[in-house]
């Protein structure tokens, strides 16, 4: 049985897009709603983390926990987005975050649908329902990651 | 004929009323000292322009200047009645400093020019932009206070002309969530229930709705009620003990922020008792399944202690509104402007649904608005939607936008959601939009963060156009300053929050060189030269009755119907509620009379969007989860809100209105009366926090927040315990300081800048902040006594108008 890869693996994925969430508000503290909103979905991938320790250990698998919910670089990402909030460049830079962090989910959202596959085939419903909790949450981190995307590169690319 | 003081008694004399009868009339008026009706020249018919409510009134005219205001008892939003707003606030159209002539900069000084000169100033730069970078440079904010003819002008000069995607009012500020809350819930915006619901409900329940202040007259109305046979019983949620809390049969006050764990304790409770309308749940709505599994993690128990309100109050809450007969829930600012707002005011919604509360007598919802034509600004198209509540994302809802104004379907922006008020101020902040024409509102008070704000608009790359009827604090950052009329000196339309249209006479000549908004967009338009498909000039309307037949023309078969209304009917009738047309020529009260929504994939005006994310659906996943275009049962889990009181700053701060003032005191700080009434900033709280922090009723503190500190008045209230409220009207115009570049006084100096994902309407009443003592006052905070603000340790004498606002009121 090749499950804990798989948890292993959703887990890996899941702690990254915390901190690329994390990142990501950080980086970009000026633009008010990627700030705000990606700080919350950052809260939703540290409980997918959770979650996946829990279920981890029944496979016997000792994970990580969450990461912490500012690096110790938070405040030099901060105050680089302060000085840099009058121009016009890092417009860019949020474009290209914008789009890792759409890969990011949209990998992690395969992963939950392999885990959930996975949990079928050995009949452990508490994965299952486990994958059936957290994937909309993934699914709903893609589709904003999607929309910011397409609401906000007009204005970037046309000036 | 009775005789009150207008400023003392703000909401009149009772005319108690029962159960299905009709609120009875009584005609409200006041004339300038030494005029007697006799002495009218003529009466011009107008509704209220200070607040959301609509009053149908007459202006007085008397040797070509306004000299008074009388209600209109044949209208159906107040039967005569007005409030001291309606009473008094006619006298700013005559204040000495209004603009009357257009400004341009030199320097660092605004002077005089003409209106050739400061037109041609704006065009030039137009162009200059349009060739430089194309329409993305160029962003129009207007207003909450212009007619339906302007607003509906402006989207077709904005989207139309301009091609560009940069429209939005302030009633972003205000009225954002009613609209985003009732596109979640129906697929469309349009308020479901009428005023006339306060006449035969058993059960009215106000969400963060201090009508008291912020309608007036409909308080009046509920207070009519309830000194009659058989009143309603009241609801009221607000943290402040506000006149609405004093009435209620029950009051919880939740802390700011919590109002999404409320709603859903309350649905926990509504639903687990099977206080649920299961017949009307299954034909008409769909989700219901995952409404019920959501609001299954909410029991009281849980939800107490986030929002500091006993669970037992939560459980009689519930109790109430699940077992009333007609259920009228209203919903403002409280929910509007604090975080989650959308999920919050959408529970409200979901609360009559469940409970099949929906286009019967006494039975719906009132999603209210905070500015006097807030709905025009929606239904034109000027608040980040198109006109006719069309939506944006359904490609044949564009291709018909294009065919009425005859326009190349390119030229009309609709490949993403139309720009937001906070994010046009962003692009003005980085550069991309350079060029900023702000129409009949004042960002520089009214934007949270104010001196992020300033900084903003003081860019010297950002061309800034200011069009007002004073010399605002946004003014002073102008490039150039456009004179305009003003209510009362201009003819055009608008409609209340409760779909009423009224028609707003041309009582008196504008000042000077001012001119009507309209005008000046036209203007704008001809000098622009912009051209339709056949090379006409774009828009073909000229005046104020071409433009509202225009207007009609294009909200015929959408729900916001208007193609059954003309001038001659408008001035026929006091007040008419849309949908109007052909089927239905008297207008229509209840939307959703028949369960039927306007939600269908097709028609609806949005695919709604995700409660926490904001992010819009796609057309097919809408198509697929409500292809019958059924009412939709959505919810949100509670998030904690991003800002909450800590250690250095303990208190929760909320902002918020005075009965006696509108916005940022334009015009309401330019009438003796009202100015007098509430003249100077204050804060409120308890008083066991005063105590503790060793602060007495009218000292003086410092008030701040991470961003920054201001200073003001105490009045210990009967707010709860550990929050704080300011009144948001106080800007600088009247201090020595006209721009307000040193802050100190605004209560928006303290707001952060966040939004609601979904509406994106800033959330004013999420800051965390200290205060402290800096020292004695001379006397009571300037704070009126007679509303929410009353003071609990000190018998002040009521604040009151004396000679100088006496009002008639002769009951009919």
């Amino acid at each position: 049985m090749k499950l804990d890869l798989a948890i292993r693996e959703l887990h890996r994925a899941e702690r990254n897009l915390a901190r690329d969430f994390a990142k990501a508000s950080e980086r970009h503290q000026v633009e008010h709603e990627i700030h705000h909103v990606a700080r919350d979905l950052a809260a939703w991938s540290r409980s997918h983390v959770t979650e996946l320790v829990d279920a981890g250990r029944g496979y016997g698998l000792r994970l990580a926990g969450p990461p912490a919910q500012t690096g110790p670089l938070a405040p030099v990402r901060s105050k680089m987005s302060e000085l840099t909030g009058r121009r016009a460049e890092p417009g860019l830079l949020l474009l290209a975050d914008l789009r890792r962090l759409h890969r990011a989910a949209a990998g992690a959202s395969l992963d939950w649908e392999l885990l959930a596959q996975g949990a079928q085939a050995v009949k452990d419903t508490g994965l299952l329902e486990l994958a059936q909790r957290c994937h909309p949450q993934t699914l709903r981190q893609l589709k904003w990651t999607n929309a910011m995307l397409k609401t906000l590169s007009p204005q970037i690319l046309a000036s | 004929m009775e005789e009150r003081d207008g400023i003392a008694e703000p909401w009149g004399t009772r005319t108690p009323y029962g159960p299905g009868e009709p609120w009875p009339v009584r005609v409200d008026s006041v004339l300038a000292e030494g005029v007697r009706a006799a002495d009218v020249d003529a009466w011009v018919p107008t509704a209220a322009v200070l607040h959301s409510n609509g009053d149908g009134l007459d202006i007085a005219v008397r040797d070509g200047r306004i000299v008074g205001v009388r209600g209109r008892g044949d209208d159906r939003v107040n039967r005569g009645r007005l409030d001291p707003k309606d009473l008094f606030g006619w006298q700013a159209n005559a204040a000495a400093d209004r603009l009357t002539t257009p400004l341009v900069r030199d320097g660092d000084r605004l002077v005089e020019a003409t209106w050739d000169e400061a037109m041609g100033r704006i065009v030039t730069r137009s162009k200059e932009l349009l060739d430089e970078q194309g329409p993305s440079a160029l962003g129009f904010l207007t207003s909450g206070q212009l007619f339906a003819e302007e607003y509906y002008t402006l989207a077709a000069v904005a989207h139309g002309g301009i091609g560009t995607n940069h429209l939005d009012g302030n009633t972003r500020l205000c009225t954002a969530t009613a609209a985003a809350a009732l596109k979640e819930s129906f697929g469309c915006d349009g308020q479901p229930a009428s005023y006339d619901d306060v006449d035969h409900a058993d059960v009215i329940a106000l969400f963060g709705h201090n009508a008291a202040e912020t309608q007036a007259v409909l308080w009046s109305r509920i207070l009519d009620r309830l000194e009659g046979p058989r009143p309603p019983a009241l609801l009221c949620v607000d943290p402040r003990r506000t006149p609405v809390a004093e009435a209620a049969t029950l009051h919880l006050a939740p802390l700011p922020g919590t109002n999404v764990a409320l709603m859903n304790g309350i649905l926990h409770e509504v639903i687990g008792n099977g206080w649920v309308d299961k017949d009307y749940v299954q034909r008409h709505t769909v989700g219901f399944d995952d409404l019920a599994g959501l609001v299954a993690d909410y029991p009281p128990d849980r939800v107490a202690p986030i929002c500091g309100v006993p669970a037992a109050q939560i459980s009689e809450a519930a109790r109430l509104v699940g077992t009333a007969e007609r259920l009228l829930c209203t919903v403002l600012q409280g929910f509007y402007q604090s975080h989650q707002a959308t999920a919050a005011a959408v529970q409200v919604n979901n609360l009559n649904l469940v409970r099949g509360m929906f286009g019967r007598p006494g039975a719906g919802v009132l999603q209210m608005n905070g500015q006097p034509t807030a709905e025009n600004t929606r239904e034109c198209g000027a608040d980040g939607d198109l006109p006719g509540f069309r939506n944006w994302a359904n490609d044949a809802h564009v291709a018909e936008l294009a065919r009425l104004w005859n326009l190349d379907l390119m030229r009309i922006p609709h490949f993403a959601p139309p720009t937001h008020l906070m994010q046009m101020l962003r692009y003005a902040e980085n550069g991309t939009m350079r060029f900023l024409w702000v129409s009949a509102t004042n960002p520089a008070v009214s934007l949270p963060e104010l001196a992020r704000v300033r900084s903003v608009l003081a860019q010297e790359r950002l061309f800034l156009v200011v069009q007002d009827v004073f010399r605002t604090e946004t003014a002073e950052f102008a490039d150039v300053v456009l004179p305009a009329a003003m209510w009362g000196e201009k003819t055009g339309t608008f409609t209340n929050a409760d779909r009423t249209v009224h028609l707003s006479g041309k009582a008196v000549d504008p000042p000077g060189e001012a001119r009507p908004d309209l005008d000046i967009f036209l203007d704008y338009a001809r000098r622009m030269d912009f051209r339709d498909a056949d090379g006409a000039p774009f828009p073909p309307w000229h005046d104020a009755e071409s433009a509202f037949e225009a207007w009609t023309r294009a909200s015929a078969d959408r729900p916001c119907d208007y193609s059954a209304l003309s001038y001659s009917k408008l001035r026929a009738v006091s007040g008419i509620q849309w949908p109007c047309d052909a089927d239905r020529p008297v207008g229509t009260d209840r939307l959703y009379a028949d369960g039927r929504f306007f939600a269908h994939p097709d028609y609806c005006e949005s695919y709604g969007r995700d409660l926490i994310t904001g992010a819009p659906t796609e057309p097919t996943e809408y198509r697929a989860s409500n292809p019958d275009g059924k009412a939709m049962l959505k919810a949100a889990e509670y998030v904690e809100a991003h800002e909450t009181p800590g250690t250095d700053f303990p208190f929760a701060l909320i902002t918020g209105r005075t009965l006696y003032q509108f916005h940022t005191r334009t015009k309401t700080g330019r009438v003796p009366q009202l100015r007098d009434a509430a003249p100077e900033v204050w804060v409120e709280m308890s008083a066991a926090d005063a105590d503790a922090a060793g602060i007495a009723e009218g000292d003086l503190a410092e008030i701040a927040s991470p961003r920054a500190a201001i200073r003001a008045r105490v009045r210990i209230s009967a707010i709860r315990d550990g929050v704080l409220f300011l009144p948001f009207h106080y800007g600088y115009w009247d201090t020595g300081d006209p721009s307000g570049s040193a802050g100190g006084r605004a209560a928006n100096e303290l707001v952060g800048t966040d939004w609601d994902p979904v509406s994106k309407q800033p959330l004013f009443k999420n800051a965390a902040a200290r205060i402290t003592r800096v020292g004695p006052g001379d006397g009571p905070a300037p704070a009126p006594t007679t509303a929410a603000s009353a003071s609990v340790t000190a018998d002040l004498p009521t604040t009151a108008g004396g000679r100088s606002a006496r009002a008639s009121e002769e009951d009919r």
